[in-house]
């Protein structure tokens, strides 16, 4: 580490380092709930329409665990979070504008 | 301070180019460009997503049987492997922000090894598949494989397209932090500098949050 004393030099960093212990638990939630799915998918029968979205829920958790510590947007700035989620805005964009347009459709038989 | 720091007994110091106002502009402004990259990274990925989405709507019982034709276990397997990767990709920036350079080493040696783990049983799978004749488009003969529904081809071109384009992701990757373990066995990474082990260990992630995605999606939903 760079030392107190340099405290105010504009030429140091001053990381933040997350302790390993934080790795060790995010790589553990994360093989735990890789099995979750797969457990999840065994009664994929019984749970009929919901095993789709629970699968998704899963991912969706395991994501922002990925996210927050792994590429540690949990300590960045607010612009970094903000960059990020445009993607998932304008993904959220082209879906829904997709999704009105397949399903406004109208099947025509051309009358000639 | 670790004992095999780099810095040969001094501290290492960060180099701020003139442009800079100071050390922190500048790892913010790496760090920034590289969130830039990676919303183009989710728009890509993204937009194949949602076409797959939509034809599954559409077609969704020959989307079954297109899954069905897939091993949720070597997905599984690729799963585990792509996380187990990410790990050490996390724990070797943590390394080298500590000034551990020999552990920030082995932890990017074993991150390589895991991609190249990946993309054997990737090979395994494709191998199996253009064995059964299932291939993309039009290139799948429905009658010669047997397919219950004749568009079984947009099925496995969906399946290809993002398993190929995640695949080269990894190889690029690897690649990627190849090019960071030369880098930090020279010594060129320390306590004060370490922004392109951070970038690419971002890039590494969103691989790997990519497969998180994919992995239902193709292999256990279908």
């Amino acid at each position: 580490m760079a030392g107190n004393n340099h405290k105010n030099d504009p030429n140091v960093l001053h990381p933040h380092i997350a302790p390993m212990s934080t790795y060790f638990k995010v790589a553990g939630v994360l093989f735990a709930l890789t099995f979750l799915t797969v457990i999840a998918h065994q009664f994929h029968t019984q749970l009929g329409a919901f095993a789709a979205p629970i699968a998704f829920i899963i991912a969706a958790v395991k994501a922002t665990f990925v996210l927050l510590y792994f590429m540690h947007l949990k300590d960045d700035n607010n612009m970094n979070r903000i960059i990020f989620s445009t993607g998932f805005i304008m993904l959220a964009v082209l879906l829904i504008f997709c999704v009105i347009d397949i399903v406004t459709r109208v099947v025509e038989v051309s009358p000639l | 301070m670790s004992t095999d720091s780099t810095a040969h007994g001094k501290t290492p110091t960060a180099h701020v180019s003139h442009h800079f106002r100071d050390a922190n502009q500048e790892y913010e402004s790496g760090k920034q460009g590289i969130w830039l990259f990676m919303v183009t990274e989710i728009l890509m990925f993204g937009a194949i997503l949602v076409g797959y989405s939509i034809f599954h709507a559409i077609y969704p019982e020959m989307f079954a049987e297109g899954a069905k034709s897939l091993d949720w276990k070597m997905g599984f397997i690729n799963t585990l492997v792509l996380i187990f990767s990410s790990f050490t990709m996390a724990i070797s920036i943590s390394f080298v922000q500590k000034n551990q350079t020999k552990k920030a080493a082995i932890a990017m040696g074993t991150t390589i090894l895991c991609g190249a783990i990946f993309m054997c049983i990737k090979y395994f799978e494709y191998t199996h598949k253009f064995h059964l004749g299932l291939y993309p488009g039009r290139y799948l003969d429905a009658a010669k494989v047997g397919a219950e529904h004749a568009n079984l081809g947009m099925y496995f071109g969906f399946y290809y397209c993002m398993t190929g384009l995640h695949g080269l992701h990894v190889l690029i990757g690897m690649g990627l932090i190849t090019w960071l373990l030369i880098r930090t066995i020279r010594g060129d990474f320390h306590s004060q500098y370490w922004i392109p082990v951070e970038g690419v260990g971002i890039f590494w992630h969103i691989v790997d949050l990519i497969w998180i995605f994919l992995f239902p999606l193709l292999y256990l939903v279908g």
